[in-house]
């Protein structure tokens, strides 16, 4: 027996939904970032799964774009910590309220 | 067979990822999402995608966990001792119950609507010839994406040296 397409959406908003309780509970701005990761990966699997279960590559391209546009959103993420963290010698995001006066 | 496979990625795939948020060290979430990210690319393989199998491993297993851990080696993280007060620690529970009550929805969605829409042309033999087949879709149909996604991994490369470069007061 082979997994169907309702075993793989399953297990793709189960992988979504621990990266949001991630982003939810967690107040360091590194672990924050790595569930983002997680969901978007999530979402990823959704996308390859219905690619491969209606047979069309447009979910596959999909996914390429998605993990292209996630390496430049890490680049510049992190890039955004280290630059806090330079200024304020924590990741902790709940020291991240140099904006809100 | 097919679906011992699944479950058997399926189960490490969540089980590191849940050990992942939980985790103090951002080190140990780091490689907990790599074991994440290498059960993924064996779900990929599993279904009959092996070039993005490899790409996920080259590309999110590899040169995106590697930047992570590159940065928290930087900022020595792992040692500085995060006590994660949490001024919000009400919000705890409405955080729980918002996300059971996500998932309960996906998986009723899941479980109950077929997916609808028209079946691709994909060939009996794509598995043989992924790579080219992807190859051929990314150089006709989805050139302009493919050309605009280049000039944005170009600005966002820029964009990461100006931001981590200045020194702000």
């Amino acid at each position: 027996m082979s997994p169907g397409l309702p075993h793989y959406l399953t297990l793709s908003a189960v992988l979504f939904t621990i990266g949001m309780l991630g982003v939810l509970i967690r107040r360091n701005a590194l672990i924050i970032f790595m569930s983002i990761e997680l969901m978007l990966n999530a979402v990823n699997l959704g996308l390859m799964a219905v690619s491969w279960y209606l047979r069309s590559f447009q979910g596959q391209m999909l996914v390429f774009f998605v993990m292209a546009v996630a390496a430049a959103e890490v680049a510049v993420g992190l890039a955004i910590i280290i630059a806090f963290f330079r200024s304020q010698q924590t990741v902790n995001v709940d020291d991240l309220n140099l904006l809100k006066w | 067979m097919e679906l011992a496979f699944f479950l058997g990625f399926a189960v490490v795939a969540v089980v590191s990822a849940a050990l992942m948020i939980t985790r103090p060290n951002p080190v140990h979430s780091a490689v907990l999402l790599v074991v994440t990210f290498g059960a993924l690319a064996a779900l990929y393989i599993l279904l009959r995608a092996p070039l993005l199998a490899v790409l996920q491993v080259a590309v999110y297993a590899g040169a995106i966990m590697v930047l992570f851990l590159f940065v928290i080696m930087l900022l020595a993280a792992e040692r500085r001792e995060l006590t994660e007060r949490d001024p919000l620690r009400g919000m705890r529970w409405p955080a729980y119950l918002f996300s059971a009550a996500f998932l309960a929805v996906m998986c009723y969605v899941a479980w109950t609507s077929p997916a609808r829409g028209t079946h691709g042309d994909m060939p009996a033999d794509a598995v043989a010839r992924h790579a080219q087949l992807i190859g051929q879709e990314l150089f006709t149909t989805y050139l302009l994406p493919f050309e605009v996604v280049s000039v944005m991994l170009l600005a966002a490369m820029v964009g990461a040296v100006v931001i981590a470069k200045r020194r702000f007061e």
